[in-house]
């Protein structure tokens, strides 16, 4: 059955209690990161370590189980990575919800849960929502953004 | 097992009318749920295209030959068809376009362009589509006029204490809905239509979510303007209809130019057709139209007033079965209803019920339906939504509060 391979119970438990979920009063960068197309929204402040690596990085938003366990699961992992490893991660993680012939890169880890995604085209937007709200992070350095995956 | 007894149609045999009911979704059979979407089309439909492209293709008002004849003859019998269905005085009132939405730029473009002033109104209301909000937002901007908008009461109806207040002299058009393609609202066409031409207003009804489920008589409601799409009404995509009363075309300028509209072409200027030919231009959809002639026999053979029975029991047995379901609000009005019903569930947001849903076979549409003041009005992001046709049958309901229960349990 498609659908559990898409709302894995891991995922199930990130969208019911969302880790990394709150405000981060001393972050660099705060963009807000917006999916027209299903009203999803995710808030992310991110705060940078000396190297310019995720010093910390939190999330507050709503919307489908798919973007919030997504962001959930991205705070995780990316939380003390440097800018290369956020990049290198980002890539991998973009193959791995659309390329049907993606071997799930190792280097993912808990992420790889949110494979079944590449079966459901229309929610592609949904998961990648947060990798783009922290790619703007790493290009804007500072302040505020916004960043839609319906580019106007 | 809940029947619907309605005359003497046999719904089920009109259900098999329809080749696509019987596609699988995910290996279940197709619970279609979509229609206020688009509805989908029944053979005879599909034959009249099929038909035309075999026989009688040409391009109309050009040759003079055997089969330009016959294409012309079809499509301009196809507007007198439209014409009758909606009660039109005349073919002419009838222009064909792409559907609802170019019909309603037709009209902000070519008669909003010349009448509206700077220091008019349009008004409209909270629960429009976004189709008949942003072109009178591009109109308002380009010329300084302002719009207005009825509010939305929390029982889905218009709040109309209001329009007293809003419906002012300087309003020079009310353009509203028929029914909301959220809430399943049904307004109160000519009682809105006689006010705002009380105050001297012309009116524009978008009639998408009502052409093809009950009975239209543009004297009777008394409108300017009329709007609607044929594939909504077991009709084609890429055709659509703008209904406007004689003196009123007569009154407005071209808004695309080419071939067809004119009388005649000089390199500086050229003069124009009158209506419905001043505002078509180019190529029609003539298939299109002909395949709207044939969905709207095919309707009629059923009969409007059957298939708004028919569909008011299943959106009212539907949205009493809904509330069955645990942390839901369902939108809209308790009483009379359009042929949907929206809905929120606590515990699911709309796509991922929807992603869910399909995986049974069911076809539902959850997000904003293009209404997204509206969604902001009832502080929801998006809703999801079942939408019903003829083709419908109570079981089909029963099965989608079965998923919606799984729906419930998987994702709390
Ligand atoms: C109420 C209403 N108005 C306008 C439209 C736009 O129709 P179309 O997309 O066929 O132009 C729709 C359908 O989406 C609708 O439901």
């Amino acid at each position: 059955m498609e659908i559990e391979e898409l709302y894995q119970e891991v995922i199930l438990d990130h969208s019911r209690r969302p880790r990394n979920f709150g405000e981060l009063p001393d972050a660099a960068v705060l963009v807000h990161g917006d999916n027209p197309a299903c009203g999803d929204e995710i808030h992310l402040a991110v705060k940078f370590d000396p190297d310019g690596g995720l010093e910390d990085i939190k999330f507050t938003g709503h919307g489908c189980a798919i973007s919030q366990a997504s962001a959930s699961l991205m705070t995780m992992k990316l939380k003390k990575k440097s800018r290369e490893e956020v990049m290198g991660m980002l890539r991998a993680f973009h193959d791995l919800v659309t390329d049907e012939t993606n071997d799930a890169s190792k280097a993912l880890g808990d992420l790889r849960v949110m494979q079944g995604v590449r079966k459901f085209p229309q929610r592609v937007k949904c998961a990648m929502l947060p990798w783009r709200a922290v790619e703007q992070a790493l290009e804007q350095g500072a302040g505020e953004a916004t960043v839609s995956t319906e580019p106007s | 097992m809940h029947k619907v007894a309605v005359g003497t149609v046999d719904w089920n045999a009109r259900r098999e009318d329809f080749p696509i009911l019987h596609e699988q979704a995910h290996g279940h059979p197709l619970i279609y749920f979509d229609s206020a979407a688009t509805s989908q089309k029944p053979r005879p439909v599909i034959e009249a295209l099929r038909n035309f492209y075999e026989h009688d293709n040409a391009n109309v008002h050009r040759g003079l030959h055997t089969l330009s004849s016959r294409a012309t003859e079809a499509y301009e019998k196809a507007r007198q068809r439209v014409a009758e269905y909606i009660g039109a005085a005349s073919a002419d009132e009838i222009i064909f376009t792409r559907g609802t939405t170019e019909s309603i730029n037709l009209v902000a473009q070519a008669w909003g362009g010349k009448f509206i002033r700077e220091e008019n109104v349009i008004l409209l209301t909270g629960m429009e589509h976004h189709s008949n909000v942003v072109p009178w937002q591009l109109l308002a901007e380009r010329i300084g006029a302002r719009l207005r908008f009825v509010p939305v009461l929390d029982d889905g109806t218009l709040d109309l204490d209001q329009l007293p207040s809003l419906l002012t002299p300087e309003v020079k058009l009310f353009a509203f809905t028929h029914i909301s393609n959220s809430l399943g609202t049904i307004n109160p066409v000519a009682e809105l239509c006689a006010k705002a031409h009380a105050v001297g207003a012309l009116t524009l009804v978008d009639a998408a979510q009502s052409a093809g489920h009950m009975p239209i008589d543009v004297r009777e409601l008394g409108c300017d303007f009329l709007a609607f799409s044929g594939h909504k009404m077991c009709g084609p995509t890429g055709i659509g209809v703008l209904y406007g009363r004689a003196e009123v075309l007569d009154s407005m300028p071209p808004w695309h130019g080419g071939g067809e509209m004119i009388v005649s072409v000089a390199l500086e200027k050229s003069t124009f057709k009158k209506a419905p030919h001043r505002f078509e231009a180019g190529t029609p959809n003539i298939a299109g139209a002909i395949g709207l002639a044939a969905a709207i026999d095919y309707i009629e053979h059923i009969g409007r007033p059957a298939i708004f029975e028919h569909d008011s029991q299943l959106a009212r047995y539907a949205a009493e079965r809904i509330k069955e379901l645990p942390g839901i609000r369902v939108f809209g009005p308790k009483e009379e209803r359009g042929a949907l019903v929206g809905f929120v569930m606590e515990a699911a947001h709309p796509h991922d019920l929807t992603t869910f849903a399909d995986q049974y076979g069911l076809a539902m549409r959850g997000g904003h339906h293009c209404n997204q003041p509206l969604m902001r009005r009832f502080g929801v992001s998006g809703t999801t939504r079942a939408s019903f046709y003829f083709y419908n049958m109570m079981e089909e309901i029963d099965r989608m509060i079965e998923i919606l229960h799984a729906a419930a349990r998987f994702f709390k």
